[in-house]
């Protein structure tokens, strides 16, 4: 099983995101030290470790929902300028984050609302960007929810009464409506029985190739690493100890750490 | 406000335990300072220190004291609830500012200069020299979909305001309409999103380009907002499901007003029904100039309308 199409050719392109000697300190605790990657236009990049290996902390730091020590991150704007994410204002970082890019959080009532309906999570970006035209919104929502896989007739439906796996990806559309480049994912599939976990990562592979979506998937699961990314960072104790092509990496561990992680999936 | 009211002086006739109307002039002083913040941003909520009053929360604890913080002893002084002056909500206020500030009242939109209100704007339209108080019980229009105050302040404060529409949406989506009826959202000055309290929509235009300012005083969230007079205000929709006001069959069944709004009467326990107007002064005065509806004949007293 090989991973995702071929990686867009990068060339002379610029990266879209640009992670520098980022580190997060709670206080005398480490969260994460030194991280540096690039992420290219519809590259797929997985972060992986243990709980507490600060792969979570790194995420938030890159989304701007955590405010690090030190480093920097670099995002392309739609109009061709990179800005550091770090030193937009509120009402910037807060438009960013409900256009360009999105955020899947691993338990789905983080980032639904679940009590308004289903069609209504979708539109509120719609919304939110200033469309006014209830018909074209409802049009929008029923077709992401079809590209999701739910079916129309569940469009005012409030996601209470979904199942988990429904509600995952209820949580991707609504994120996806506005057509981010760059989308967030914090265990996309953790919580989800195994069976309901494998349509989830068939979708999310689809999806992401389809729609050239650059992303960044924070994951203990090695395997949701191999089906969706181009790239994997290994994470332990707050550092990143190798990171690289995710086949490379998968097939020729170098880091002790990550051939102990790849020898004990692998067996799986 | 037509003048200052005498500092710190009692009001001879009665209690000397109260200050003239009420409150002492150090928390008069504070209400107005927000009512000021208030009208310099309209539609901005000002937090402000809510005292306690001799009345329950419910009871408009916040309008009375936004009434009591503007009121002269020259003022005359209306109060309404649900358009009608001779509820006992309505009845106990004015009863109040009469006691604690000896001010005239009256049940005369015209005549008023201050009027506090519940649940209704006048249908007469109101004027320059008029104050018009309103009684709010929940002032945070997004707080429906969303409760955290910190967020909703941050949506205010970077004009983040699609959750009001997905609110509007949610309406089209179950009922095929806005049916928003009463506490229909806003937007004042091109800037704020408001809720105008529990009117119902059907006055919304009349709070637009008012010529009276408009004070909003919501006393258990402790917080007052403003129109100053001419604002534009308009009601949220969709380009495809635009705002619009109630309609009414037929006229009001007393005086044959039509373009007003009127409340259901029940006649009888059989099931017999009338529409009157909602605002009593503007049936009784319509009644007094000669107009007459279709049961105006029938002995039908204000009394019996609950
Ligand atoms: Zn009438």
């Amino acid at each position: 099983m090989s991973a995702l199409a071929a990686l867009p050719e990068s060339g002379e392109e610029k990266p879209l995101l640009h992670v520098s000697k980022l580190s997060h300190w709670y206080g005398e605790r480490l969260g994460c030290r030194d991280v540096s990657f690039d992420v290219y236009p519809g590259e797929v990049v997985a972060i992986v470790g243990e709980s507490g290996s600060g792969k979570t902390t790194l995420l938030n730091c890159l989304a701007g929902r955590l405010r690090p020590t030190a480093g920097v991150v670099e995002y392309l704007m739609r109009d061709g300028r990179a800005r550091n994410v770090l030193s937009l204002t509120e009402a910037e970082r807060r438009f960013l984050a409900r256009t360009d890019w999105g955020f899947v959080h691993q338990n789905p009532s983080d980032g639904l609302r679940m009590t308004v309906s289903a069609g209504a999570n979708v539109g509120e970006r719609l919304m939110a960007i200033g469309d006014r035209h209830y018909g074209t919104i409802r049009e929008t929502a029923l077709d992401w929810l079809g590209r999701v896989e739910i079916a129309s007739d569940r469009i005012d439906d409030e996601p209470r009464a979904f199942s988990g796996g429904m509600r995952q990806r209820l949580q991707i559309a609504r994120n996806l409506v506005t057509r981010p480049r760059l989308v967030f994912m914090d265990e996309p599939t953790g919580g989800l029985d195994v069976s309901v976990q494998a349509r989830l990562l068939d979708l999310l592979r689809s999806l992401v190739t389809d729609l050239g979506l650059a992303a960044i998937i924070v994951t203990h699961d090695l395997a949701v690493a191999r089906l969706l990314s181009h790239r994997m960072l290994v994470m332990k104790n707050g550092v990143v100890v190798e990171q690289g092509l995710t086949d490379r990496l998968l097939d020729d561990p170098r880091h002790a750490y990550t051939q102990l992680l790849v020898s004990s999936i692998l067996q799986v | 406000m037509n003048a200052l009211p005498p500092t710190a002086a009692t009001v001879a006739h009665d209690t000397p335990a109260y200050n003239f109307a009420y409150l002492d002039e150090q928390t008069k002083r504070m209400i107005r300072r927000a009512i000021l913040k208030g009208i310099a941003i309209p539609g901005y909520q000002v937090p402000f220190a809510s005292r306690e009053m001799p009345m329950p929360y419910g009871w408009g604890t916040g309008g009375v004291q936004v009434t009591a913080a503007v009121l002269g002893p020259d003022d005359v002084l209306k109060v309404i609830d649900q358009g009608a002056d001779d509820t006992t909500n309505a009845v106990a206020i004015r009863g109040f500012f009469r006691k604690t500030a000896g001010v005239r009242t009256t049940t005369h939109t015209a005549e008023a200069t201050v009027i506090q209100t519940r649940h209704r704007i006048p249908e007469a339209p109101l004027a320059e020299h008029q104050i018009l108080v309103y009684q709010v019980p929940i002032p945070e229009p997004l707080r429906f979909l969303e409760p955290r105050e910190t967020e909703t302040r941050t949506m205010h404060a970077l004009e983040e305001y699609g959750l009001m529409h997905v609110k509007l949406y949610e309406d089209i989506a179950r009922h095929g309409h806005i049916a928003t009826t009463y506490a229909y959202p806003v937007k004042v000055d091109g800037r704020y999103i408001m809720d105008p309290s529990p009117t119902p929509k059907f006055d919304n235009p009349k709070m637009h380009r008012s010529k009276a300012l408009q004070l909003f005083g919501a006393g258990r969230e402790k917080r007052i907002y403003a129109i100053p007079p001419h604002t534009d205000v308009v009601s949220l929709d969709f380009e495809d499901h635009p705002f619009k006001v109630q309609t009414f069959a037929q006229p009001c069944a007393l005086c044959a007003a039509e373009g007003v709004y009127l409340d259901e009467v029940l006649l009888d326990d059989k099931g017999g029904r009338m529409f009157v107007c909602s605002d009593t002064d503007n049936c009784e005065e319509r009644r007094a100039a000669g107009h007459r509806g279709a049961l105006a004949g029938d002995d039908i007293s204000r009394k019996d309308r609950s």
